[in-house]
């Protein structure tokens, strides 16, 4: 199993890992299945995570920061996976997203995790996907990512934002 | 610039009935992938694309996106248009390509959106 964790400047590093490893019972949580290939409903997920913050009067920059995570995650599932799930947990201070696939898995980690490296195939290239920005923009995007994965595995991808 | 300005210089066709015309476009954004759009994007913009799926609308649920130019003369399904129309998202179509729709929206004072990265 490979992992791969960031947090970004200034994060209570501790804290965020104990949350992760223990996350308390969410204020509210939005639950949502996802389908291999579906780019017809592609992003209804994140678009309905980020109405549901702005509806909670969390900020503009920071529902953008959680959209465009979100949405680059929810991509993923469709353009490389078997189909999975998306979990927004909200709390008070923060939205805990856990995406989780039915494999096959991320067979380098780091190699995926580099900006322009891409495993899309044509017809994922045709929507406009598989620019290699996918993970590094849900990095950039995130307060704390978390991905575990292995070639023949179920990945499991956490992103924490603050708001 | 009004949305009007940018019909007319592109000698483009106005997907969208319902849209104002009056509305001010402040920049523009050209690219042909969508995970080049969200991370670099900065502010509210226009963009322009050779992209006709839907998710080229998903989009505009992710980030502040002012209207769409579709270059190339490739024409979007009557879906896509309905999706742009729930959310009064003005679309156009142009004949011209993504290096001159640019070009031409540049000459005549179309900044570049700010972007990042």
């Amino acid at each position: 199993m490979a992992e791969h964790w960031h947090f970004s400047e200034g994060i209570d590093e501790a804290e965020a890992r104990e949350f992760l490893a223990n996350p308390p019972e969410p204020e509210m949580t939005h639950h949502l299945g996802i389908e291999a290939r579906d780019f017809v409903n592609g992003g209804k997920a994140s678009a309905d995570i980020k109405l549901l913050l702005k509806r909670l009067g969390v900020d503009s920059k920071i529902l953008r920061r959680v959209a465009i995570a979100s949405y680059e995650a929810e991509i993923n599932i469709i353009a490389h996976s078997h189909g999975g799930t998306i979990s927004a947990n909200i709390y008070g201070d923060r939205v805990y997203i856990i995406l989780l696939d039915r494999g096959p898995g991320v067979e380098n980690l780091e190699k995926a995790m580099t900006p322009g490296w891409s495993t899309a195939d044509d017809q994922v290239r045709e929507m406009g996907f598989g620019a290699g920005l996918g993970l590094p923009n849900i990095q950039k995007n995130s307060d704390v990512m978390h991905i575990v994965s292995a070639k023949g595995q179920n990945t499991r991808l956490e992103v924490l934002v603050y708001f | 610039m009004k949305l009007k300005d940018i019909l007319e210089a592109l000698e483009g066709e106005l997907l969208t009935p319902n849209a104002d015309l009056e509305q001010e476009i402040s920049c523009a954004f050209g690219s042909d992938l969508i995970s080049d759009i969200l991370h670099c994007t900065k502010e509210a913009t226009l963009l322009l694309t050779g992209l006709t799926n839907p998710q080229i609308i998903r989009l505009s649920d992710m980030i502040d996106v002012l209207g769409i130019v579709f270059v190339r003369g490739k024409r979007p399904a009557d879906e896509l248009i309905e999706m742009a129309e729930e959310r009064d998202l003005p679309l156009i179509l142009t004949k011209f390509t993504l290096y001159k729709t640019s070009g031409i929206l540049y000459n005549v004072g179309l900044r570049s959106c700010k972007i990042d990265g």
